[in-house]
């Protein structure tokens, strides 16, 4: 099993490849690997609850972590309280941490 | 204490242009702060990043001398960052490729960064426990 960090950092509602790479998270995790989608900068905004974001949804069902970085959160109003379930606000080092334990690990 | 860890980082962005840049130098100062050596390789736009030449300028909208101003210099972060990777026991090599130097006429970068080639961030990621790449779209 391995482990995957897939950074994403452009929102749904601009841009088709982040639903690619959703779907490769799913794939990847339905494949057995450990995967992690962290988002960031714009990345974050289907992660406040409300927002019309079925693939995110559909990712923390099928066992994908998803994690939104408190300082891109901080930058766009969107409160601990305010994500969809599922996803949990993180620091940025988890990133870092995935890099320095050999995570594949892409952005996009 | 410094963890040997190495990270490398391909950057390719312009400076002021996208918030990649600001999550990448996030990246790398958690890095710098734990001790890490890290490398990065830049390329296109990215080599304008550690540009010498930079200078900050006065705002005359907001009426604003240069000092008030306080506007920020990449060149600034990137020689803060390889600082702070020294006085925590590791080091940042940053790498501009010298063709992309060449074709934007910023051959000037600040100390420590050197010249290289694509070849570099081959050796670099050989030689590195991860590589990220941050891509321009």
């Amino acid at each position: 099993m391995a482990k995957y960090m897939l950074i994403e950092s452009r929102d749904p509602f601009t841009s088709n490849e982040v639903a690619q790479n959703y779907a490769l998270a799913a794939g990847l995790v339905g494949a057995g690997n450990e995967v992690t989608v962290f988002l960031v900068q714009n990345g974050v905004l289907p992660a406040r609850a409300g927002t019309r974001a079925d693939g995110l949804s559909a990712l923390t069902t099928a066992g994908v972590t998803v994690l939104a970085d408190s300082f891109s959160l901080r930058e766009r109003a969107i409160a601990g309280d305010m994500l969809a379930d599922g996803v949990s606000a993180a620091e940025l080092d988890v990133v870092v941490d995935a890099l320095a334990d050999g995570a594949k690990t892409i952005w996009n | 204490m410094a963890d040997n860890k190495t990270l490398t980082f391909a950057l390719m962005d312009a400076p002021y242009e996208s918030a990649r840049s600001t999550t990448a130098f996030r990246m790398m100062d958690i890095a710098a702060r734990r001790g890490y050596d890290i490398n990065v390789f830049a390329y296109e736009g990215a080599v304008c990043v550690p540009f010498s030449k930079q200078a900050p300028h006065p705002n005359a909208v907001h009426g604003r001398e240069v000092e008030e101003e306080n506007h920020p210099l990449p060149k600034d972060w990137v020689a803060a960052l390889m600082r702070e990777a020294e006085k925590n026991g590791g080091k940042l090599d940053w790498v501009n490729c010298g063709l992309c130097v060449d074709e934007r006429g910023v051959a000037e970068a600040i100390e420590g960064v050197r010249r290289g080639t694509p070849g570099d961030l081959w050796q670099m990621a050989g030689d590195s426990d991860n590589t990220l790449v941050i891509g321009t779209r």
